[in-house]
């Protein structure tokens, strides 16, 4: 998740110290990701020391705020012209969970693909009655529609897992009977031949 | 809660001997008032056989469908098709809208099939209409609306008059992802507002609409979830990007 350039964005829209900014951003996104201050102003101090923010001053209650340079400016311009990388995927721990069911001995992989596809589908349901509530956005401020579009991306990521599970389930179904077919002799099974064939 | 639609151990075979095919087996279901259950499973896994089941449309080899308590295979043939017009809806992916008649006509139909008078059926029809969002669309021919208008006069039709129950066989699959959720959205309220429904669906995004989502395999049910009362939840502790 790119802190330093979202924080970047919200400095383009004028001045803010790092309390500010953390609460801007997190009303946008519905605190869907929620910000360390801390992390806040880690990220400021390396936004100042690459020339992107400078110390604009003292608000009345003395807290220190920040504006963005022509620099900066710049970085965020760029930003929402580039699209987001997908070079280096992000590590999935359920790919990398399915890939070592269907290679470790002993794993039930289609009780593994159930259960994660009922927790996501769950988690599906709670997103779309969040956007239930939210209304449709068609009458929304922008904050509000900004939280919808967050909403959006979590149920399509859901609904994508989703999928793929599906996929998966009749990937492994498929492998399933024909390690059985190849084993089983063409009349008269027997028990023992229906049984799936071990794994390699 | 009232149970509005109930599937005690549903079983539909098709054909017999080698070649009989298994579409439902054993399978049970409650539908209670106010609910909203989808049902998901991949083609070939029993989803639409449960629906035409459920709605009266076809008979079970074994087991019993109740709908407000009344077991159909206790109904005659008229009794029966008496029932589905005055407890059950329909929604279709191709909407099935009569072509020659207004939106009014079509949502009024069912009614008058029923024996109401013209007057009494296109007042409610406009009821119904009213409630869909789409009152001004009342005069016009399907040809002259959209997907999505299309949509909300056969939710009307569904809904029209007293109606408990209503079935929904992929009722977005024809229409773009924002009319299809605006659909949904549709018929969420209309069972909040206390009618039972059922939503036959391959696609989780629009399962999620439910209350529960019921998995259907080979025929079976492998599995069901239902939706804590408390989302928020989900996010209190962050959401992994």
């Amino acid at each position: 998740m790119s802190v330093r350039q979202s924080l970047l964005a919200l400095l383009d829209l004028q001045p803010m110290y790092g309390y500010q900014l953390r609460s801007e951003f997190e009303s946008r996104t519905g605190a869907t990701w929620p910000l360390n201050i801390g992390q806040v102003y880690t990220t400021l101090g390396r936004l100042q020391r690459d020339g992107l923010v400078v110390v604009h001053g003292d608000d009345e209650a003395g807290h220190t705020t920040y504006a963005i340079t022509d620099l900066g400016r710049e970085q965020v311009r760029q930003w929402f012209v580039t699209p987001v990388g997908r070079e280096a995927p992000p590590r999935d721990e359920l790919a990398i969970k399915l890939a070592l069911a269907v290679s470790v001995p002993g794993v039930d992989v289609h009780a593994v693909v159930q259960t994660q596809r009922t927790a996501t589908v769950q988690a599906l349901q709670e997103y779309t009655r969040l956007k239930h509530r939210a209304g449709d956005g068609a009458e929304a401020e922008s904050g509000e529609l900004a939280w919808l579009l967050v909403l959006d991306a979590l149920v399509f990521q859901a609904e994508a897992e989703v999928r793929w599970l599906d996929h998966c389930e009749s990937r492994l179904l498929r492998a399933s009977r024909r390690r059985t077919a190849q084993v089983a002799p063409p009349v008269a099974p027997t028990p023992a031949a229906q049984r799936p064939a071990a794994r390699r | 809660m009232t149970a509005v639609l109930t599937l005690d151990d549903v079983t539909r075979v098709h054909g017999d001997g080698p070649t009989a095919v298994h579409a439902l087996r054993g399978v049970d279901l409650q539908v209670d008032a106010g609910e909203l259950v989808a049902v998901m499973g991949q083609s070939g896994s029993g989803k639409s056989t449960l629906l035409t089941c459920a709605g009266g449309l076809d008979t079970p080899t074994s087991g019993e469908v109740s709908i407000e308590g009344t077991p159909l295979s206790t109904l005659r043939r008229p009794e029966l098709a008496a029932l589905r017009r005055r407890s059950v809806g329909y929604v279709f992916q191709d909407f099935n809208l009569i072509p020659g008649l207004t939106a009014a006509e079509n949502v009024a139909l069912p009614l008058e099939l029923d024996g109401a008078k013209m007057r009494a059926a296109r007042s409610l029809a406009l009821a119904a209409l009213d409630s869909v969002g789409v009152l001004d669309l009342a005069d016009r021919f399907p040809d002259d609306m959209s997907g999505g208008q299309q949509q909300r006069v056969a939710i009307a039709r569904a809904v029209v008059g007293d109606r408990r129950l209503i079935l929904a066989d992929e009722p977005t699959g024809a229409l773009d992802s924002e009319t299809g959720e605006a659909v949904l959205r549709l018929l969420r309220d209309r069972v909040d507002a206390g009618a039972a429904g059922v939503l036959v669906t391959h696609e989780a995004r629009h399962a999620a609409w439910a209350d529960r989502v019921v998995f259907l395999r080979d025929g079976r049910v492998t599995d069901s979830t239902r939706s804590p009362s408390a989302p928020e939840e989900l996010l209190d502790s962050g959401v992994q990007a």
